[in-house]
């Protein structure tokens, strides 16, 4: 195991954990774990989540797609990194943030054999923390689609090889040209908390794809989904995830942000309905994120942006909004107050939003234009926390426990 | 043998540009940096064994296409980083 404590690994304040008499976290006390183009930043509120101190950059200079806390232990934190000159790598950190060390065994494919053509991780996209049941397990996906585990909470990476090795993978994935702009990934990593052998991911492109046993061999969950790009009619892969999150109050459930608009599935059955069709048609149901309510699985947050014409890929018409529904999709409400009116062109990404276990719940996104926006009552007033940061990835709501 | 490190990796050499490695091969002398500065080699070299897409390595100012490339005890191994945008 690399042992060396790196130069950008400086010091900085842990996260601070506070609780009530009942064990539950105190709902004041979140740090916002802020990945962007150019490092990563943590910023920390005080107890009634008023007032927001930044601490960073760590790891200047990287890409930082994802940084996560491990719930099961309140202090352990992944943070996936690249950067411009150097292959990808996973930073983790035991102590909250105050001191980081670098994976022994990062993410990697296996070496091709002799006069084949292997792949290579072009960076590490999404970490997840395994299930309750099995402490220490952590699953990264990667550029291109890839999915890995680490049984050592991130000092060592094995590909899961039921799915990197996986006879369909190369239909699944698709070629370089089905590839968004920067680079196909696997993402949405979803475990089931009822059982640690029921995983459910989401390939951009590719599709969803669900696992019964561990991982070791997986099938597409794609049908109802529209894929516009694909001529076939209801075809059963190569759909575009954008975002999807399964509640862990009803695992039965799963949510999606696609491409091809919003959507809900209820398990066993196995079709998506598009519950984007609710949504005001001037605004449409193209986006990246979802965020689903700590307590309330019929509740639901997204992000909507411009996927007309040409794909601006900005706030519809520079009027950025965010939309909750409480019914599971069947109506939705805009939530602007705060925002914005008028030219405001940035958007969210798809691991840029997310919501804290508080109630009312905090719900936190990072834009394109490196602002971190806040809101204390559940999206109905939004408050800039942060701004001149660089292009955010990622903002995950870590309450350390 | 002297090896000439980038900016870019000097966080795991300790912020020496010039470190001594031995190897017979350009593959060798990675494997022993990677030796006295764990983790160094894959974020020059991937899993396929191919040079990192911004990275150039020459022996001298010959820029090397193997890394079964040959040293000799008086060469520079010179890693370098290559122009890479925004």
């Amino acid at each position: 195991m690399h042992k060396t404590k790196r130069r950008h690994a400086k010091k900085s304040p842990p996260l601070r954990t506070s609780r009530k008499r009942d064990g539950r976290s105190a709902a004041g006390t979140v740090a916002l774990l802020i990945g962007t183009r150019k490092g990563a930043f943590i910023l920390r509120s005080d107890s009634r989540r008023r007032d927001w101190r930044v601490a960073g950059p760590h790891f200047l200079g990287h890409a930082v797609h994802h940084i996560a806390l491990d719930p099961r232990d309140g202090r352990t934190l992944l943070c996936a990194a690249r950067a411009g000159h150097l292959g990808p790598t996973v930073f983790r950190s035991t102590d909250r943030g105050k001191t980081w060390r670098e994976s022994g065994k990062p993410p990697a494919f296996e070496k091709a054999p002799e006069g084949r053509t292997g792949r290579s991780v072009d960076h590490v996209f999404w970490l997840t923390p395994g299930h309750a049941s099995e402490p220490g397990v952590w699953y990264a996906g990667t550029s291109p689609q890839g999915l890995f585990r680490s049984a050592d909470g991130g000092v060592t990476w094995e590909g899961v090889a039921g799915f990197n090795a996986h006879p369909l993978r190369p239909a699944w994935c698709g070629d370089g040209q089905q590839a968004p702009p920067d680079g196909a990934t696997l993402h949405s990593i979803n475990i089931d908390p009822r059982d640690p052998r029921h995983l459910y991911v989401g390939l951009s492109s590719g599709g969803v794809f669900e696992s019964t046993d561990g991982g070791r061999d997986w099938r597409p969950l794609n049908r109802g989904c529209a894929a516009d790009f694909i001529p076939t009619p209801d075809p059963e892969y190569g759909h575009d995830v954008h975002c999807m999150r399964l509640h862990p109050l009803a695992p039965d459930r799963l949510y999606q942000q696609n491409h091809c608009g919003i959507y809900r599935m209820e398990r066993p059955q196995g079709r998506w309905t598009r519950i984007g069709d609710n949504m005001p048609r001037r605004v449409g149901d193209i986006g990246f994120p979802l965020v689903l309510h700590p307590r309330d699985p019929d509740t639901l947050w997204v992000f909507p942006m411009d996927g007309s014409t040409v794909w601006p890929r900005v706030s519809p018409g520079g009027r950025p909004a965010a939309y909750i529904s409480r019914n599971g999709g069947n109506s939705w409400r805009r939530q602007d107050r705060g925002l914005p009116a008028g030219q405001g062109w940035f958007t969210v990404k798809r691991q840029a939003m997310c919501a804290d276990r508080g109630d009312p719940a905090g719900v936190y996104f990072g834009t394109t234009a490196g602002e971190v926006w806040g809101s204390l009552n559940e999206g109905e007033k939004w408050t800039c926390l942060l701004r001149h940061l660089p292009e955010i990835y990622s903002v995950e709501a870590a309450e350390p426990g | 043998m002297r090896v000439h490190i980038p900016s870019q990796l000097q966080d795991y050499t300790r912020h020496e540009s010039r470190v001594e490695a031995n190897g017979a091969t350009v593959g060798e002398v990675l494997a022993d940096l990677d030796r006295q500065f764990p983790g160094i080699r894959f974020r020059i070299i991937d899993e396929q064994d191919r040079v990192r897409r911004h990275l150039r390595i020459f022996i001298n100012e010959e820029q090397i296409r193997s890394l079964d490339a040959p040293l000799k005890a008086a060469d520079r191994l010179i890693i370098l980083g290559a122009l890479s945008g925004g």
